[in-house]
């Protein structure tokens, strides 16, 4: 029988797996909006299974504002991401060292 | 549900704000004349500012089902928030022409911003909480990139979005815990639910609710992102990301931990203790170090935010209060610090650098008078504002037993004076540099720039009236 815990344990397995993905990555920087957008996700998965568990749809109702929201928030990303991309020429995460001090 | 139940009148302001915005971009849309945007803009703001003046009141009234709440400490918070958006907007103008931003996408993207930020002030459900962090985030991730051809800004947007998508990450996997724990995303009812049931899973939710909030006021060890986007975004933006969005930052943590979360305060209270210090610290200390005055004043930021947790962490009225005394000033503070960089900037120059400052006193004895005021403010000298701010937070932390923390305070802001007077002695004891200074903007920008520095001076001669207010709002708002 699968319970609250094991989406809870799954939840929170996606959501550490994308902030290492951020954290460890240094290639690209569409990794890190993928990584970006499993975190969330891995939030809906929690909300989704909490609301089931607790009986109250105020849970699932949440989800579709983190979905649209994700999806402004990967639209912007990728325009960052083209606007970067005219300027240097390359998306690698270890050339984003212009700025330091 | 009924219409009645929505009660729309306290989201006045916000629909006022949000209905104007649009018009903004249509504006731009059918008219090729920016003037037209930057003077709705101003005038948008200032009817808000009418609004929430003509509907403000010491009541706590909620509205859409409770997800949306206006008592005073939201109103003074606003009323702050519009006044330092018109006063950064009106300081930006010449530089936006310049540079070739001076467009109706800035106006419309601060609007928005501005609106994001009062929702974030009203909120009283996790769902509004979220709705208007994201709604201020997104439009400032898009103001960092709004130079289009510039390699710093554009990395610097990259930056802050990868990193505050992170923190809204966090803070959303705190909150989706602490609703399993609760059953409810109101944070009237979460707070109730916490104070008959505090347990371990609960301290687990909340731990990602702080380093969420850690992240949006930039507190160590949450900061790297600070000096990077401060120092790379345009100084325009930088002058609006530095001021009225750390007003909102201070009502979220407000909102979510001391109206929502406050049963579990020892667990908070720790944890904001240890970022406390270390801001100071390492603001304080790396700080030093700079030789770029918006990265200076972006460590600078750092331990003032560090400062601000200390009034939180009180955890008493007079702390609250103070905090709010606080952030209120340093907003007003920041404005003027970054306005002078800003207005002393012109096309194809920056003067970004403390060797571009080198003996302004010489040429521009006034605006130089008015840089060394915002600084020896910053550094928490009488009679300047940022004195009182300062003693009013210690004085809380005293009060409730935190003499420790206060003692660190004071050592971390006695080592922090130093490159505040650094800046002072570049102003006045400095050779010029050979590339002088050409201040750009207009008469009125001078004017307001003035009216800012002898502001931080007339308020730490009288701060009474706004520390009263400040405690009169907080008495009235946190049960």
């Amino acid at each position: 029988m699968i319970g609250l815990s094991h989406y809870l344990v799954l939840g929170a397995i996606l959501f550490a797996i994308g902030v290492f993905g951020i954290f460890l990555n240094r290639k690209n920087v569409i990794i890190l909006l993928m990584a970006i957008e499993l975190m969330l996700l891995a939030v809906n998965m929690n909300f989704v299974a909490f609301s089931h568990y607790l009986g109250d749809t105020a849970g699932q109702i949440f989800v579709f504002f983190i979905l649209t929201v994700a999806a402004a928030e990967a639209a912007i990303g990728l325009a960052i991401l083209i606007v970067l991309f005219r300027n240097m020429r390359t998306i690698d995460v270890n050339d984003l060292d212009h700025l330091k001090g | 549900m009924t219409l009645s139940m929505l009660n729309l009148m306290p989201a006045l302001p916000e629909i006022f704000v949000l209905s104007l915005a649009c018009v903004v971009l249509l504006v731009e849309a059918f008219s090729k004349k920016p003037a037209w945007s930057y003077t709705l803009t101003q005038v948008t703001l200032v009817g808000a500012g009418v609004i929430t003046l003509l509907t403000a009141g010491e009541a706590k009234v909620y509205a859409f089902n409770g997800m949306f709440v206006d008592d005073l400490m939201a109103d003074v918070l606003k009323l702050v928030s519009y006044a330092a958006a018109v006063i950064a907007v009106a300081y930006s103008r010449s530089y936006l022409k310049d540079r070739e931003m001076f467009r109706g996408e800035y106006f419309a993207l601060v609007l928005f911003a501005v609106l994001g930020m009062m929702v974030m002030i009203s909120a009283s459900h996790f769902l509004t909480l979220y709705m208007g962090l994201e709604l201020l985030s997104l439009s400032l991730y898009t103001l960092v990139a709004l130079q289009r051809d510039s390699k710093v800004a554009s990395e610097a947007a990259m930056k802050y979005f990868v990193l505050g998508a992170l923190a809204s990450g966090f803070l959303l996997y705190g909150m989706s815990i602490l609703y399993g724990m609760t059953g409810s995303l109101h944070l009237t009812e979460v707070v109730e639910a916490i104070a008959l049931n505090n347990t371990a899973l609960l301290a687990f939710g909340l731990v990602f609710v702080v380093a969420g909030l850690a992240f949006k006021l930039g507190v160590a060890p949450f900061h790297m992102w600070v000096p990077d986007i401060y120092h790379g975004a345009p100084s325009a933006v930088t002058l609006f990301i530095g001021s009225a969005p750390k007003l909102a930052a201070f009502a979220i943590v407000m909102r979510l931990l001391v109206d929502g979360l406050h049963p579990a305060v020892e667990h908070w209270q720790q944890m904001l203790a240890i970022m406390a210090v270390l801001s100071l610290a390492i603001g304080n200390l790396a700080a030093i170090m700079q030789t770029n005055i918006k990265r200076m004043l972006a460590y600078s930021t750092i331990a003032h935010m560090g400062f601000l947790l200390l009034g939180i962490l009180a955890d008493s009225y007079a702390g609250y209060s103070a905090a709010m005394f606080y952030v209120i000033t340093y907003a007003i503070t920041s404005l003027g610090a970054f306005g002078m960089v800003v207005y002393l900037s012109r096309a194809g120059f920056e003067a970004e650098n403390l060797e571009d400052f080198k003996g302004l006193n010489a040429k521009h004895p006034w605006l130089a008078a008015i840089m060394a005021m915002l600084m020896f403010s910053m550094a928490g000298l009488p009679p300047f504002v940022g004195f009182y701010a300062k003693l009013t937070v210690l004085q809380a932390l005293i009060g409730t037993g935190w003499l420790w923390l206060a003692v660190a305070a004071v050592f971390f802001s006695l080592i922090g004076a130093f490159y505040y007077l650094r800046v002072v002695k570049t102003l006045y004891f400095d050779v010029p540099h050979a590339s002088d200074l050409a201040p750009s903007g207009e008469g009125d920008v001078r004017a307001l720039l003035s009216l800012n520095g002898l502001g931080v001076l007339l308020l730490g001669l009288a701060p009474q009236p706004l520390l009263a207010l400040c405690a009169y709002a907080i008495q009235v708002s946190i049960q």
